[in-house]
């Protein structure tokens, strides 16, 4: 059990100083999630008060989207002189490649938001009063629940010829349910409303991460076997 | 085995037939008529119908996923598949006589509640899933990763449920009462006679699509298997 983590540990620290040597996908990400702030000022006029009300949606639309840059290259960079084989063939737990890539997403995706998030506040001239605690912890079971599922699609779609259109297809649907519930939290808290609201909705997104962390987890076996 | 197989088809086509025609007749002759929404009401017994088998199809295709994955079969791959492609035509239907119903009801062609909602994912789910099959490579690879997909997004379906309708309970509380048909409780005796039958008789219409597009696939794959063989003897 406890090789399945340092085995993890391996694939993520592998993904990622590759990723830090490059900066490829995470510089697209960062002028991604920009130019999606940019595409929304247009369409809602960041100078009235509508601001306030779209903040919420837009916090976790820049993540989907940009986050869905990150999660097409996870797999299918391994597919370059055969990775993938490798890691298959290695004499490790299917399930610690699966645990190691969502490390990597994760982390990839947390330093997006890290950028993006702040940018979005001082672009639309947002001033944050709320919790930072609480904010934090929405922003993390959402976006632990959307790298997940991604992750665990990402490896499915991987062996389509066009898996950059078939993943998007894929993982929306399934993410209607966790994106509701961060969209009404995050709403909540960055409006100041009672927490006890807005904790109803963590639960949900905590059962949601739980469940199908699990599914995946198992089921992961399946998609290495392939091919 | 296909001489009783051949009988099976036979007894239900003949059963679906004049089930069709009786309840045509109690939708629109037999079964009163709605005092509030008058004609526009029979489309409940479709709508209702198409409904219940989108669901049940789905249900069916979650059930084979799981049984594809602990043994591959042919079988059972072609049956999720056939499921999924139903599923998709009716769970459209249920939408679409939804919407008519509701233009004519609601006065408007959509609203944002719970069932709709998780049905309209629901079709997005199951579209998807058929984009997996449409997927290139060997059959055991495409079995494995649609009922992986299968399961995961079977799974999801109670979750949207339970999220939407928690997500609109907050913002408007129960706008159109219990129960579809707005009656605000309970329903005449002669109108659920025809939903149950009108329910039945899609029912079996799935059924008998069911085998007909298990046939079908089943003759693809013999025909594919003859192509590959001539074709191997070609090229040898």
């Amino acid at each position: 059990m406890t090789s399945i983590f340092s085995d993890a540990l391996t694939i993520a620290g592998k993904d990622l100083r590759n990723e830090f040597k490059s900066k490829q996908t995470i510089g697209m990400m960062v002028i991604f999630s920009a130019l999606v702030i940019l595409v929304f000022s247009f369409a809602f006029d960041p100078t009235n008060n509508m601001v306030r009300a779209v903040i919420p949606g837009l916090v976790w639309v820049i993540t989907v989207f940009a986050g869905i840059l990150g999660l097409n290259r996870s797999f299918i960079s391994e597919l370059e002189n055969d990775s993938l084989t490798g890691l298959r063939s290695a004499p490790i737990d299917p399930a610690s490649i699966y645990l190691g890539k969502v490390l990597a997403n994760f982390t990839l995706v947390a330093v997006v938001q890290l950028i993006s998030i702040p940018v979005l506040f001082i672009l639309f001239g947002y001033r944050f009063t709320s919790s930072y605690f609480w904010f934090i912890l929405i922003l993390f079971a959402g976006t632990l629940g959307f790298i997940i599922v991604g992750t665990f699609l990402s490896a499915l779609s991987a062996n389509a010829k066009n898996s950059e259109m078939l993943l998007p297809v894929l993982l929306l649907p399934l993410l209607s349910p966790l994106m509701i519930a961060a969209v009404q939290a995050t709403r909540i808290v960055l409006e100041n409303e009672e927490i006890q609201n807005a904790v109803s909705w963590l639960q949900l997104m905590a059962a949601y991460d739980l469940l199908f962390f699990g599914a995946c987890f198992i089921l992961f076996e399946f998609l290495m076997e392939g091919s | 085995m296909i001489k009783s197989s051949g009988k099976i088809d036979k007894l239900l086509f003949y059963i679906l037939v004049p089930s069709m025609f009786i309840a045509m007749y109690l939708i629109f002759i037999w079964s009163p008529q709605e005092k509030v929404m008058g004609e526009v009401q029979k489309i409940f017994y479709f709508h209702v119908g198409t409904a219940w088998v989108a669901f049940l199809a789905f249900f069916v295709v979650g059930f084979y996923s799981v049984m594809t994955l602990i043994k591959p079969k042919m079988n059972r791959f072609i049956y999720a598949g056939v499921s999924a492609e139903i599923g998709v035509l009716f769970t459209t239907l249920a939408l679409l006589t939804g919407m008519i119903w509701g233009r004519a009801s609601w006065n408007t062609w959509w609203s944002w509640e719970p069932r709709l909602i998780t049905t309209l994912i629901l079709w997005f789910i199951y579209v998807a899933y058929l984009f997996i099959r449409k997927m290139e490579g060997s059959w055991e690879k495409i079995a494995k990763l649609s009922s992986v997909f299968g399961i995961i997004g079977a799974l999801n379906v109670p979750i949207v449920f339970m999220a939407i309708r928690w997500w609109n309970s907050k913002l408007h509380p129960v706008v159109f009462g219990e129960g579809k048909n707005q009656s605000g409780g309970g329903i005449e005796p002669e109108m659920l006679i025809t939903l149950l039958f009108s329910i039945f008789t899609i029912t079996i219409l799935y059924i008998f699509l069911m085998r007909k597009g298990a046939q079908i696939e089943k003759m693809r794959d013999i025909v594919r298997k003859a192509k590959t063989k001539a074709m191997n003897r070609l090229a040898s």
